[in-house]
């Protein structure tokens, strides 16, 4: 049987994969690929929580909902981020975040 | 309500108002003005001395328990002074038309004239500590006005500057004295004060402290020892100016306050022997430093401080009627012998140094004659009016304190030595200058006023006299050992100057302590000088170190080192900054969760 703590370690492994992915490579592509990595933990431990939280025989919607939003905002992120890194690229010719040290004191 | 105390004091008042506002401008408008307004003003005064006595006022300040009526009080010692003030005041007015007639700021003059004789008449009919603390302040005003008159000459402006700051120093113990003796009874009229003071169940010291504060007052305006530097500087000002200031109004303001409040001081000791003894220290001092002045107002200047020292003395031997006597004669002659000075002055072109004088009896033979009535009265000489009135105070001191009769006599022969060295120097002789030679009869505007003011120097003394004017004191047995010892030192005084100037020309006698003004003068120059840097060093100090040091500096270190402390953590590092930023979040999770 399948129960709410599974999933709910399943998204926690996704999201320190995420984290880890984050803090430990240099490109920022990849970087952002982590990033989105960890929103879909977030999704995927809201998904459960819908699924195991059932009232008169339907799922919480509400938590559905969020998913959505996150998905959404997550597309728009993406957009603008992806932007950002190309116009980065153009810039600097690099996508590694030790060449990126202009406020650097 | 009887209009004449009003009139008498917003006349003056009134002239001061119209010759600001409107005639400024014309020179012969203001000083007509001027002399219509204390005109107005003497014949009130006039009128009032004749009639009853009585005191009339409204309410002023009334909140809560702090009431202050604005009236006056009308009896024998507001008369006397109401008279006094007025009429030399107008003579004086009428001299000036004369002395100032080719001075630029002639309707300056007159206006500051006119405020100070609306100031002055203040204070003779204030019924209240705060009313006549307010004229009493401006009297202040407006002898600061007067001494700086010529203020583009810096020893005006700086004697103008002393005169004030010293009035003030007094005028700052007066104004505790007046809220020690409110707070003390609750009220601040004279009359309900005459009455319930004496019955009041107060600590000697706090009444001593009250009566001698209050004394403090009248040391600053009447220049008593300690106070008493600004009145020799005060000479800076026009000669009329040192006429009115020295003879009948601003000094004695300092010694009819005394007598108007001498229940504080009635029956106690203390009080009373702290008067006595400031007053004949100033007299001794003021006699020593006159025998040694070179500029004839000057001597005279020491010579008036010299005797309102024997009128504060005559107070502090419980007799405020000899005092207010000898004030009543002094303001005459005094008055006299400065318009007398100022006509000298005035015909020599400036000049003030009698050692540049000499054979003026037959040049200015009206100044002459006056200046002798006035110098014969002023040493005491019967029948004149110095006489009578330093009398009753010779008589009272032997009476009472034989110690304080021997100074008061030391003073006597000094004074009649000093005005013979004066006399025999400034109008004896050959001359001493092309100035003096040239000298000639001041104008009829001026030698009238002399004229007018000789008579009573020599007559209002004498006992058929003087009662009218004078609140009459019960008669001291009379005392004729008082009056040998008087004659005796006068007639010694008056012998030793003979001998000494008699055709000298120039000072035989040099005594650098009393020309040097016992050094007083230096001495509080050091003090305020020494005063002040300690107080600038601390000051200086504080604001260096603790001010821009401490706090300003410190507050400014503090936020610029924090800021270069945290800016190491700006590593430059996007990895490193989201492991703090996870970190962050780690904590405050376990916080929120695990440790509230």
């Amino acid at each position: 049987m399948v129960t709410l703590n599974d999933y709910l370690m399943v998204s926690g492994l996704l999201f320190t994969i995420g984290f880890a992915g984050v803090l430990l490579r240099r490109n920022i592509i990849i970087i952002f690929m982590a990033l989105e990595l960890m929103l879909n933990a977030a999704n995927l431990s809201l998904v459960g929580f819908s699924r195991f939280n059932v009232q008169n025989g339907l799922p919480d919607y509400n938590a559905q909902v969020l998913v959505f939003f996150i998905i959404t905002v997550a597309a728009a992120e993406v957009s603008v981020g992806l932007a950002v890194i190309v116009a980065l690229y153009r810039a600097r010719q690099t996508t590694h975040v030790e060449d990126i040290t202009s406020l650097k004191f | 309500m009887n209009a004449a105390p009003w009139l008498i004091l917003f006349a003056p008042l009134t002239a001061a108002v119209v010759i600001t506002l409107f005639t400024l401008r014309s020179r012969q408008l203001s000083s007509y003005v001027a002399v219509t307004g204390v005109f107005v003003s003497f014949l009130a005064a006039l009128a009032v001395f004749a009639g009853p006595d009585h005191a009339a006022g409204f309410n002023w300040i009334d909140v809560g328990i702090f009431q202050v009526p604005f009236g006056y009080v009308i009896d024998d010692y507001s008369k006397m002074l109401l008279l006094v003030v007025t009429g030399i005041g107008l003579l004086i007015q009428l001299y000036s038309l004369g002395y100032m007639a080719d001075d630029a700021g002639q309707s300056r003059y007159f206006a500051a004239l006119s405020l100070f004789m609306f100031s002055m008449l203040g204070i003779v009919l204030a019924n209240n500590f705060v009313m006549m603390f307010i004229f009493w302040e401006l009297v202040g005003v407006s002898s600061y006005l007067l001494i700086g008159h010529w203020f583009e000459r810096p020893s005006a402006a700086d004697a103008a500057n002393k005169a004030f700051l010293v009035n003030r120093i007094g005028d700052f113990g007066f104004m505790l004295g007046i809220l020690m003796v409110w707070s003390a009874s609750g009220t601040l009229v004279f009359g309900d004060l005459a009455q319930k003071w004496p019955g009041l169940n107060l600590s000697p010291a706090y009444a001593l402290a009250a009566a001698l504060l209050v004394f403090c007052g009248a040391v600053g305006k009447s220049a008593q020892f300690p106070l008493h530097v600004w009145l020799p500087d005060a000479m800076e000002g026009p000669t009329p100016v040192s006429a009115l200031i020295h003879a009948a109004t601003m000094v004695a303001a300092g010694v009819y306050m005394l007598a108007r409040v001498f229940f504080l001081f009635e029956g106690r000791w203390a009080a009373l022997g702290v008067v006595l003894w400031i007053g004949l220290a100033t007299s001794l001092l003021a006699a020593l430093m006159a025998t040694q002045q070179d500029d004839i107002k000057r001597i005279l200047a020491y010579s008036t401080l010299s005797q309102l020292g024997l009128m504060v003395s005559a107070l502090g031997l419980g007799v405020p009627h000899a005092a207010l006597f000898h004030l009543f004669t002094h303001a005459f002659f005094k008055a006299l012998l400065f318009l007398g000075a100022g006509s000298v002055i005035h015909s020599l072109h400036h000049e003030q140094d009698i050692w540049h004088m000499g054979g003026l009896q037959r040049r200015m033979p009206l100044t002459f004659w006056t200046f002798a009535a006035a110098t014969l009265a002023l040493v005491g000489c019967p029948p004149f009016a110095g006489f009578w009135s330093k009398d009753a105070i010779v008589a009272t001191a032997f009476g009472r304190q034989p110690l304080a009769g021997l100074v008061i006599s030391l003073v006597n022969f000094l004074t009649a030595f000093y005005m013979t060295r004066l006399f025999v120097v400034a109008f004896w002789g050959s001359p001493r200058s092309s100035s003096a030679e040239h000298a000639h009869e001041s104008p009829a505007v001026m030698t009238t006023p002399l004229v007018m003011l000789a008579v009573p120097s020599v007559l209002i003394g004498l006992p058929f006299i003087a009662p009218v004017f004078v609140p009459s004191s019960e008669p001291e047995a009379p005392a004729i050992l008082a009056v040998l010892v008087s004659l005796l030192v006068l007639a010694a005084g008056v012998a030793l100057g003979w001998r000494f100037y008699r055709g000298a020309a120039k000072d035989p006698v040099h005594i650098p302590l009393f020309a040097n003004r016992f050094y007083i003068d230096a001495f509080y120059g050091r003090l305020v000088r020494y005063t002040q840097d300690a107080l600038s060093t601390i000051a200086g100090f504080t604001d260096r170190w603790i001010i821009d040091g401490g706090i300003v500096k410190g507050l400014s270190g503090a936020t610029f080192w924090s800021g270069f402390a945290l800016r190491f953590l700006q590593i430059g590092n996007l990895q490193a900054y989201a492991f703090l930023f996870g970190i962050g979040v780690v904590l405050l999770l376990y916080i929120i969760l695990f440790a509230s």
